[in-house]
């Protein structure tokens, strides 16, 4: 079938098989089960292609991990000019590039912000958040949002759903408290207690179906920690870097927190890069022992390069005038997808580029994103509500793909629906 | 510690030309794309807005662009920025370029597309005028517009770029219709022009960059050079010809590229001619003067760039002569009009005089002189016998002439019908495709919907129909404190036949306020 010269492969369960036998045989057959049989071969902005030579539109993007498209030509040649010159580098020496990008990512914020602590990924740089936080306050509670994700690390796995802590026997429940989202009247009852170090909070719940904080939620948090002593810990990891519109969402959402998570998108899907950005008043950690956290590769510096180009592209001023452009055309066209299957396609949540599309079926999303990937176009269900397909466009896209894209989820939607009323009859 | 150059530079590290090109065209698609399902009178809002702000403006752009560039003259530049911003409304505004239209004899429906994103690249002698003439053009015809000025041009012009593109996006315009090129530099015009995001270029300037406009592989307009002679026969009117010929050398120190360059007088009048020329305020060079003017003006043999645009008075200093106060043109007579620099292009107003036997003469030596550059572009002629005039027009290879009108403003259309231009078409001749003065309807094209010939078959009735939706408009600006908007924020102008009438007394407000202006201006320099 496919001769890559490191591997080839007889034919596509050939590979599949090898994929279940040496690699991950639950989601190798998952997606086989959802009827998605995507092996991804090239990839190249917005487009995916798999190893048949199928295209297809990626508004998953890995959570905006290629919100600037795949191997965007800007980012390649960033990353090619660094190669001649750096690696990683040495994690325990002062570095060039790291402190050019700490600088630059000090710069996006509000003024507040005095440190940034680098890490290898998303989950480790929640840790470091978390760490940073019972540091600074001298307490050990984190409290988080029922059906929350932060990661698979060991203290970022505990504010999650408690499948996966479980799973592994390392569920903390005790130190772990966690609250409904949008009832601040619960998030009081959990700080009152004045033993919390930290609320780590989504800006906008990526796994939950992107469910969008109701006015003053996020800001009434917020007066929460500050009046019971907690550090506010922002995980923009979904929805930093414009995808709301402008470069971090939670200075849109008019709060300024005291910790900042970034990750995924932070060097452009060409290197690991995650870090978090630290208010001076809890970084006291960094002074007292600056080897508090190792990271071999934390701020490797190969990503810093990259990651100085991603922030250099994403604030851009034509880059945020494309967002509202993509933003306000989705808009349109998903109502208007919506009003014609006003019994099915039931909800829209939008905030600028990160969009959540509600269905009125248990699994509506999952079929959605099956007729979606029929239709050439790949995004996924929200792991914690299967109603809610996760919609994640690039902020890039040209107004052509943008119609292209709407075009082929009207499609799919009614083909969807017709799935749903076959298999449930409730979609009438 | 001394700094060392790194390898990896990571400070000041922004867009490559190429990545910068991209970046802006496409924005200018995004804006292409929304605009171009506006309806007319929405594109109307936004037409009268920039025009209005540009005529606002005028006076001052015209003085930072002649501070910028050293160049012209700041009340003749008002003049242009005048003409080119409410003037081309009042010209054009009556003109539907958003419409559908169609013949039900022909059976043709025609619905207008517009190019999408219009590259722009403006010269330093004519900056801001050009700005607004091509972004008069883009908002008329809804498309985006990537402006690159001149690099010796470009702050007035980037200025001028970004008050247009707010007024535009204040009346309702896409943002970013207008973008403009802030440090233009050689890959980064070669980079816009060559980008596949890039609908049309619309060049304006040196032969090298109309070459390359045409060499980008995407559709161009481009214009070549002009050498512009003017032929005065025996017949003519001696005394307006003088004064027109004057007038237009002296209208912003002959750079429009449409000024006279040679005037070939006819033997009998020419002494009258001379005479007439230095009542109406130019300066007749001796032999002396004149050699020292051409050494001056041609070293090598090649135009000194330092003097276009300059004033008659300080050009006579430099070539190392004095003229009268009041003098604002240098008549340079010569006798061979082979292998003699005067007869080249000169954008100062500096005029080459050469006697011919006769008229037939005249239009010989006219089309052999083009020969040497400026074919396609424009010649003058002030002749009182239609003959002679056709003639002329036959003979030498231009696209317009221009007849008992000077020629600076005569063949850009603004005392003749002529559309009204900043842009020369140069025709085939003149290694254009365009051989037409530019005018809106250039920037548009139109799909045809043709119907089955056959008298069997129906033409359908598109009477009162627009393929544009036609949606409320939100107000221009905020509205004042004070201001008594309507609360549901719908504009008045959503009624079409109210909208109609304002408009029509709007432009006949505009047409009256350019024609004073234009004649005070004018004939200032007339008096």
């Amino acid at each position: 079938m496919r001769d890559y010269g490191f591997v080839s492969y007889a034919s596509r369960d050939d590979f599949f098989d090898r994929s279940r036998a040496a690699w991950n045989p639950g989601k190798t057959q998952f997606w086989l089960d959802q009827g998605v049989d995507l092996v991804i071969d090239r990839r190249e902005g917005y487009h995916l292609w798999d190893v048949d030579g199928r295209k297809l539109i990626d508004v998953h993007l890995n959570g905006g991990t290629y919100s600037l498209g795949h191997r965007h030509p800007e980012l390649v040649a960033a990353m090619n000019e660094a190669m001649t010159h750096y690696d990683v580098g040495n994690h325990h020496f002062p570095s060039i590039a790291r402190t050019a990008l700490a600088e630059r990512l000090l710069a996006t914020c509000d003024g507040t912000m005095g440190k940034v602590v680098f890490a290898a990924g998303g989950g480790e740089a929640i840790d470091i958040a978390l760490k940073t936080a019972r540091h600074a306050t001298q307490r050990r509670k984190i409290v988080s949002i029922r059906n929350a994700f932060h990661g698979h690390t060991g203290l970022a796995v505990n504010a999650g759903n408690p499948r996966f802590s479980r799973l592994f026997l390392v569920d903390e429940p005790s130190q772990f408290p966690q609250v409904d989202f949008n009832d601040l009247a619960a998030m009081e009852s959990a700080l009152r207690g004045g033993d919390v170090a930290a609320v780590l909070l989504e800006t906008v719940p990526a796994t939950y179906g992107f469910v969008m904080p109701e006015p003053g939620y996020l800001a009434g948090v917020k007066d929460l920690c500050e009046r019971y002593g907690t550090v506010y810990i922002a995980d923009e990891v979904q929805t930093g870097l414009m995808r709301t519109g402008e470069m971090w969402g939670i200075y849109k959402a008019g709060v300024s927190p005291d910790i900042l998570v970034t990750s995924k998108g932070t060097a452009g899907g060409l290197y690991p890069l995650g870090a978090v950005i630290v208010a001076d008043k809890v970084a006291g950690w960094l002074d007292e022992d600056g080897f508090g956290h190792i990271s071999t590769f934390g701020g490797a510096e190969l990503g810093c390069i990259v990651a100085m180009k991603v922030l250099e592209i994403t604030g851009r001023p034509q880059t945020r005038a494309t967002v509202a452009s993509i933003a306000a055309r989705l808009e349109r066209g998903l109502a208007d997808i919506r009003s014609d299957h006003p019994d099915f396609f039931v909800g829209i949540r939008q905030n600028g580029l990160v969009i959540g599309l509600e269905f009125d079926h248990p699994t509506g999303a999952q079929l959605v994103m099956r007729a979606l990937y029929e239709n050439g176009v790949w995004a996924i269900f929200s792991t914690l509500d299967t109603r809610v397909l996760q919609f994640k466009p690039g902020l890039l896209m040209s107004p052509e793909l943008v119609d292209d894209l709407l075009e082929r989820l009207h499609r799919a939607v009614g083909q969807a629906r017709a799935a749903a009323r076959a298999t449930s009859g409730r979609a009438a | 510690m001394s700094a060392r150059r790194a390898q990896v530079r990571t400070t000041d590290w922004g867009p490559d030309p190429a990545a910068h090109a991209r970046t802006l065209l496409e924005r200018a698609r995004w804006a292409a794309d929304e605009f171009a399902s506006f309806d007319r009178a929405r594109v109307d809002r936004i037409v009268r807005a920039a025009a209005q702000a540009g005529h606002d403006n005028a006076a001052r752009y015209a003085e930072w662009a002649v501070r910028e560039t050293g160049l012209g003259v700041v009340a003749d530049k008002t003049t242009k920025n005048e003409a080119c911003s409410l003037g081309l409304l009042a010209r054009y505004g009556d003109e539907d370029y958003v419409g559908a239209r169609y013949d039900a004899d022909a059976k043709i429906l025609e619905i207008p597309r517009p190019a999408g994103v219009v590259v722009a690249l403006t010269p330093s002698t004519n900056p801001v005028s050009t700005v607004y003439f091509k972004v008069m053009l883009a908002l008329m015809t809804r498309n985006a517009i990537v402006i690159s000025p001149h690099p010796a041009a470009k702050a007035a012009s980037a200025d001028a770029a970004r008050t247009l593109n707010a007024a535009a996006v204040a009346a309702g315009a896409p943002a970013d219709v207008v973008q403009v090129v802030d440090e233009p530099t050689i890959p980064l015009v070669d980079a816009l022009i060559t980008d596949p995001g890039c609908s049309v270029v619309l060049a304006t300037g040196g032969t090298p960059m109309v070459r390359a406009a045409y060499g980008s592989g995407n559709p161009a307009l481009g214009v070549g050079p002009g050498n512009v002679p003017v032929l005065v026969d025996a017949t003519a009117d001696l005394v307006a010809a003088a004064e027109r010929i004057v007038a237009s050398k002296a209208f912003d120190n002959s750079v429009l590229c449409t000024n006279e360059s040679v005037l070939l007088a006819e033997e009998s009048i020419a002494p009258d001619l001379l005479r007439a020329l230095d009542d109406a305020g130019a300066h007749v060079c001796d032999p002396v003067e004149r050699d020292r003017l051409r050494d001056w003006l041609y070293p090598e043999g090649r135009l000194r760039t330092a003097a276009i645009g300059r004033d008659a008075a300080w050009i006579a200093e430099q070539a190392g002569f004095r003229v009268r106060p009041g003098k604002r043109v240098l008549v340079a007579p010569f006798e061979r009009p082979f292998e003699e620099p005067l007869t080249q292009e000169k954008l100062c107003p500096v005029l080459g005089f050469h006697t011919v036997a006769d008229a037939a003469g005249g239009i010989r030596l006219a089309r052999l002189l083009l020969r040497g550059g400026g074919r396609g572009h424009s010649a003058a002629i002030h002749s009182r016998d239609r003959a002679t005039v056709m003639a002329f027009g036959a003979a030498v290879e231009v696209m317009r002439v221009s007849v008992n009108v000077g020629a600076s403003l005569g063949s850009s259309g603004f005392e003749t019908n002529l559309a009204a231009t900043m842009t020369i078409g140069t025709g085939f001749t003149g290694r254009s495709s365009l051989g037409e003065n530019l005018e809106p309807r250039h920037l548009v094209q139109y799909t045809r919907v043709a119907y089955n010939r056959d008298a069997g078959v129906a033409f359908d009735d598109f009477a009162g129909m627009q393929p544009w939706t036609v949606r409320p408009t939100p107000p221009a600006a905020r509205p004042a404190a004070h201001d008594t908007a309507r609360p549901d924020g719908v504009s008045h102008t959503a009624d079409g036949r109210a909208a109609g009438r304002e408009l029509d007394l709007l432009r006949e407000e505009i047409r009256r306020l350019v024609r004073a202006e234009l004649h005070s201006v004018l004939g200032a320099h007339h008096g």
